[in-house]
């Protein structure tokens, strides 16, 4: 059968690019890449790096972006969690704050900058009346030095991601009655919940944190828009020396990959410290019977910031969608001198052709991630085992920091002669694209109720008619779900599309990060404003289909 | 030779090395076979077995036949063994008619013919005129006897009965049972019922074999 | 099999050698060959104006000699100049990524003397060359103190311009030079910056300072010379020293590039800012970017000035078609709509006197607006450093200010 093919197809497809690209990677960090006239090994590229100026501050800026906001927002989640979950300010949130997941880095990152930056939106509302100010001050907010804002940026990223993590481990525990345990012996609910239930979905929940930590400690192109400049993250100097027309730079570039890996596998590290602290210090208060009843001011603090990072998300939007069809808009004008489409058109014929790429590449990745997401389940369903090992093979790809294994697998695919093609693409998008893709299909897939297989069976049906004509339709909205899912993480891939692209091939994420250098706020509204069109179009059309679909059928509907 | 009906030949399922199930038995034509035991005896997995979807953690040996024909070398979509469960297991994207016309046999060509046969099977149950209906808006006893034609229109060899009336109401269930009982007699289905509740192995009528315990 | 598979490989590579690099003396094989290619243009992307124009001339081409143009958008010229490298160092000598570069000073430097070019000289060779101001713009046949030899073909002029927003009270007594530009920043802190190096203006912008502020000037044509650097570049960095803490954002941030520094003019963050295109401002008051009060200013004892090319690999897949491409952007009706400020506004590179009556009219026609000097108002040029002074400047930077933090 050909279910057999599926799970060593998915190992070998989420395993062989990073395994491959390491040691791509690794080699010519230790001198040797035979190409480039290094045939023996040797500690030069490390010893280059370690004299680059100014490497240390880097990395430390890399650790304490990747440490910070991940810890900030988690414990924005966990309080948020703690103090609401099971009301309907928590369902209503939640619904608030979902589309925002589809919202790709680049784009939230740029409306973010723009919020804050002293000429910003903000500072535009306020002023001149509440600030007196007729010129924007001369503050140093966005591009920090302490890398602060970048911090920011990650963290009201990362929020919506970790809160729906955190939203599919909640029915694992029996939230209500807990609650109900908890308040009748005293506790506050936040206390509550986190003496009773929030290690248990923290154990859940922990691979995603290791994701974000990752994702944060060597992110590009939000640290391009948000990060300092001298000197900038460790991730973003990398790509300076991977493009430097200086090839013998690819040796130093490997070399910084290396540190790369080993700031995130440090930063990893610390997290684990920080866990077993975490977790020393809630035993403590628990043991002491602390009961905390008085969290009110904690309960409506955390509200308070998960309403604001959803806020400065859609604000900054708001506010590029508005500068995409802005005329002159001088400070501190609030609103336009005037509007007009002028942007858009001139913009228009240029968009066409990476909106082509990057709905090819999209769907393609998508549709070769969902056929082998079903084969992995469809085999699981026969052999009856959930490999164990599988799941954090799942999140290797997440895990992993991009550049410490793309360098490598670039450089592979140039000496292959595959370099820029859109299989090539499509091949790079896929790995990241499958594990999210997994991750959303597999709970309900599981969660099917296997039976109504033994009625088609019983019926005289084949195993690919009960598929077709059963199990695919039952589960329509969550496999178009996954889709989406999918979907909106190929368009909001940067760094993977601008080195397999490497130019040839744009999407819009890469025009829009390349665009941001150029500070043409009325043209990154309108790729943002696409960039994120996109992935919204995907998440309506997982939701319209099935609704248009069975709209007869009252149990089909959510 | 000439064995009508549905006959176990020396069939045996083990979980790891515990036996669970030792069983040989013929069933006729229209009778029932009940087989009763507590939770967990294995009971539902001599029907996984004679369906062909035992789970992979069990195992089995035996061969079930269906007059004269080994099924046990037959995938489960070509054995035709029908079967009921607790839930009526109604497939929430089709119409009532639509979850008939699924199950009646590709060998009935013509559309005219196969909704004429489904509105038939409906009548059979006392469900004249509902085939449009979402199956979601029927009463649970409605779409208990949905699940029955359903099974009926697909032609089967046999009969599998797990527990089908357990969640059915105290009148709903006397009803259901005669129902299903006077039907597969009809149809000369052989049946293997499980159950836990002696009234269910009372109203069969067949012989009863009880396992485990 | 095997065999079978290296005669083909074989084969291949010779037929690929076999091809003859395209010679622009016989233009029509040239046009020949040219229809039907495909031309990856690698260049700089980051303005929505420059990209509209190559959108222009990627339709004409397309109408007119069947070729496709496609914009490779670059953030740095330097990585089409590693793919290059890269390409060689792989032994891909035909069939090229890489057909033509937007490209001048240090990569052009760089590609020449690792011979990445297609030589010999060809632009000297295009039909439209007969129109090129070669008498009164030195800069077209030396770039950055390196001889053109025809491997790269001119498409545009630059100068160091100034802009500020006459509406504002702040700019009343224009700076001069760079000295009194220091004062200026001094009494009105916080005004001015400069696009963070190794960005192209930000390093021009510290050429123009170190060209002013050097005894001699002639020391800088010349390769840098490592014993006398540290002497020659100290008045710059104490310059820049003093300038810093009076700069946006005290120097610890900086605009990335020049249409950023742009932006922060609309947004009333900066006083003054400067490009190397005369007629950006005036562009950008066409595009509603900028208030129509913008004005341009230069200083009277000069500033730097220089040509930007187009120049085709060695191992270009579509050299023809490069070449077709580069003689159609020195028409005297492709340079009359880039100088148009409407389009782009960047002066061309051709002679008033050498061109027909009625393309000559095409220039004579064109709006400059107001925030336009015209060519006599530009003041003296300065001549560009040698390329290597480029590098030490930008490596030097970036020890001192690029890591501070």
């Amino acid at each position: 059968m050909l279910t057999r093919f599926g799970p060593p197809a998915a190992i070998l497809l989420l395993s062989g690019p990073i395994l491959a690209g390491l040691a791509g990677t690794i080699l010519p960090a230790v001198g040797y890449l035979p190409a480039l006239g290094g045939e023996t090994f040797s500690l030069d590229p490390l010893r280059q790096l370690a004299a680059a100026p100014g490497i240390g501050g880097s990395a430390l800026l890399s650790l304490r972006a990747g440490l910070a906001s991940a810890a900030l927002s988690l414990c924005v989640v966990m309080l948020f969690v703690a103090a609401w979950a099971g009301t309907s300010a928590f369902s209503r949130i939640q619904h608030l704050i979902s589309p925002l997941l589809s919202v790709p880095h680049a784009a939230a990152a740029f409306g973010f900058a723009f919020l804050i930056a002293p000429s910003g939106l903000v500072a535009r509302l306020a002023s001149p009346e509440l600030t007196g100010w007729q010129r924007p001050p001369d503050l140093l907010i966005v591009n920090d030095p302490m890398g602060l804002s970048l911090i920011a940026g990650l963290v009201v990223k990362e929020i919506p991601f970790l809160l729906l993590v955190t939203l599919a481990a909640l029915p694992q525990v029996p939230l209500d009655r807990t609650r109900q345990l908890a308040a009748s012996l005293g506790y506050g609910r936040i206390a509550g919940f986190l003496y009773c239930l929030w290690p248990l979905v923290y154990r859940q929940i922990r691979l995603p944190v290791f994701a974000v930590i990752a994702f944060a400690s060597s992110v590009v192109d939000v640290a391009v828009i948000l990060g300092p400049s001298t000197p900038p993250t460790l991730a973003v100097r990398l790509i300076g020396w991977m493009n430097d027309p200086e090839l013998s730079m690819r040796f130093l570039a490997s070399a910084g990959a290396l540190l790369q890996l080993a700031v995130t596998a440090a930063a990893i590290l610390i997290w684990l410290a920080l866990e077993r602290f975490g977790a020393a210090v809630l035993r403590g208060f628990c043991m002491q019977g602390r009961r905390l009843r008085h969290d009110a001011v904690l309960r409506w603090l955390a509200l308070g910031m998960m309403l604001a990072s959803a806020l400065a998300v859609f604000a900054g939007l708001a506010g590029l969608a508005l500068w995409s069809v802005a005329g002159l808009w001088q400070f501190p004008e609030t609103l336009p001198r005037s509007i007009s489409l002028k942007t858009w058109v001139a913009t228009a014929p240029r968009v066409v052709e990476p909106l082509a790429t990057t709905l090819a590449a999209g769907l393609l990745s998508t549709a070769v991630a969902l056929a082998l997401t079903l084969l992995c389940l469809m085999r699981e369903d026969e052999t009856g085992a959930r490999g164990r090992r599988a799941a954090a093979l799942i999140y290797l790809p997440l895990i992993v920091p991009q550049a410490a294994f793309l360098f490598g697998l670039h450089l592979l695919f140039l000496l292959g002669g595959f370099g820029a093609s859109l299989w090539a693409l499509v091949f790079v998008h896929l790995v990241f694209v499958m594990p999210y893709v997994f991750l959303s299909l597999s709970d309900p897939w599981r969660a099917f109720d296997r039976r109504f297989e033994a009625i088609a069976a019983g019926l005289g049906k084949s195993r690919l008619e009960t598929l077709w004509r059963v199990r695919l339709p039952m589960l329509a909205r969550p496999v178009l779900t996954a889709c989406a899912v999918g979907f909106a993480v190929s368009v909001g891939l940067y760094l993977p599309t601008v080195l397999i692209g490497a130019g040839r091939l744009t999407t819009i994420t890469t025009e829009a990060v390349a665009l941001a250098s150029g500070g043409n706020r009325r043209v990154i509204g309108v790729y943002a404003f696409l960039q994120m069109l996109l992935p919204l179009a995907g998440f309506a059309v997982a939701t319209l289909v099935p609704a248009l679909l069975f709209r007869r059928f009252r149990a089909m509907r959510v | 030779m000439d064995h009508q009906g549905l006959r176990l030949d020396g069939v045996r399922i083990a979980l790891g090395t515990r036996a669970l199930i030792a069983i040989s038995h013929a069933v006729a034509p229209g009778e029932v076979l009940t087989i009763m035991g507590p939770s967990g005896s294995g009971k539902s997995t001599l029907l996984a077995y004679v369906g062909g979807f035992l789970d992979k953690a069990f195992t089995a040996c035996g061969r079930v036949l269906a007059d004269d024909l080994d099924l046990t070398a037959l995938p489960p979509q070509e054995r035709h063994v029908g079967i009921l469960f607790q839930d009526p297991l109604l497939f929430p994207h089709m119409s009532v008619a639509g979850n008939l016309l699924f199950a009646i046999p590709q060998s009935l060509k013509g559309r005219a013919a196969r909704e004429a046969l489904a509105e038939e099977a409906l009548a059979g149950v006392d469900l004249a005129g509902m085939g449009a209906r979402d199956p979601d808006t029927l009463s649970g006893g409605q779409k208990a006897r949905v699940a029955l034609a359903r099974v009926l229109v697909s032609s089967p060899r046999a009969l599998l009965l797990d527990e089908p009336f357990s969640k059915l109401d105290a009148d709903l269930r006397l009803q259901m049972r005669q129902l299903v009982f006077s039907k597969a007699r009809d149809s000369g289905l052989p049946v293997i019922l499980v159950t836990h509740d002696e009234a269910d192995a009372e109203a069969a009528g067949g012989p009863i074999l009880r396992i485990g315990g | 099999m095997k065999k079978l598979a290296l005669s083909a490989f074989a084969f291949a590579a010779m037929t690929l050698g076999a091809v003859a690099d395209p010679d622009p003396k016989d233009w029509d094989a040239v046009l020949a060959d040219a229809r039907g290619e495909t031309v990856y243009w690698n260049a700089w992307g980051g303005s929505e104006n420059i990209n509209a124009y190559i959108e222009w001339a990627g339709a004409e081409l397309k109408a007119r000699h069947g070729i496709s143009l496609v914009h490779v958008k670059l953030d740095d010229t330097a990585n089409a100049v590693a793919k290059v490298v890269a390409e060689k160092a792989a032994g891909k000598n035909a069939g090229g990524s890489v057909d033509l570069i937007w490209i001048n000073g240090e990569n052009f430097a760089s590609m020449k003397r690792q011979g990445l070019l297609l030589s010999p000289g060809w632009a000297e060779d295009l039909p439209n060359w007969a129109y090129v101001d070669v008498d009164n713009k030195p800069t077209i046949r030396t770039d950055f103190t390196i001889p053109v030899e025809g491997l790269e073909s001119p498409w545009g002029m630059a100068k160091l311009v100034f802009f500020h927003d006459s509406a504002r009270s702040e700019v009343a007594v224009l700076p001069t030079d760079a000295r009194s530009l220091l004062e200026w920043a001094e009494a009105n802190p916080g005004r001015f910056s400069y696009p963070q190096p190794p960005d192209f203006i930000g390093s021009s912008f510290l050429k123009q300072v170190l060209s002013e502020l050097v005894e001699d000037r002639s020391v800088l044509l010349a390769p840098v010379d490592e014993a006398r650097f540290d002497a020659t570049v100290a008045p710059l960095f104490a310059y820049l020293d003093k300038l810093h803490p009076a700069m946006w954002r005290s120097g610890r941030a900086y605009p990335a590039n020049y249409p950023a520094m742009k932006q922060l003019l609309a947004d009333n963050e900066l006083d003054i800012i400067f490009a190397f295109n005369p007629s950006e401002a005036s562009s950008a008051i066409a595009n509603g970017e900028l208030p129509d009060t913008v004005r341009s200013f230069t200083f009277p004892g000069g500033t730097l000035a220089n040509t930007h090319f187009v120049a085709i690999p060695y191992n270009a897949a579509s050299a023809a078609g490069a070449l077709v491409t580069a003689n159609f952007l020195i028409s005297p009706e492709a340079q009359a709509r880039k100088q148009d400020p409407k389009v782009w506004g960047d002066p061309t590179v051709l002679a008033m006197d050498k061109l027909e009556p009625n393309d000559r009219a095409r220039f004579e026609a064109l709006d400059l607006g107001v925030a336009t000097l015209k060519p006599d108002q530009l003041g003296p040029a300065i001549d560009e450093p040698h390329p290597s002074w480029m590098d030490r400047l930008e490596g030097e930077w970036k020890r001192r200010y690029g890591v501070a933090n």
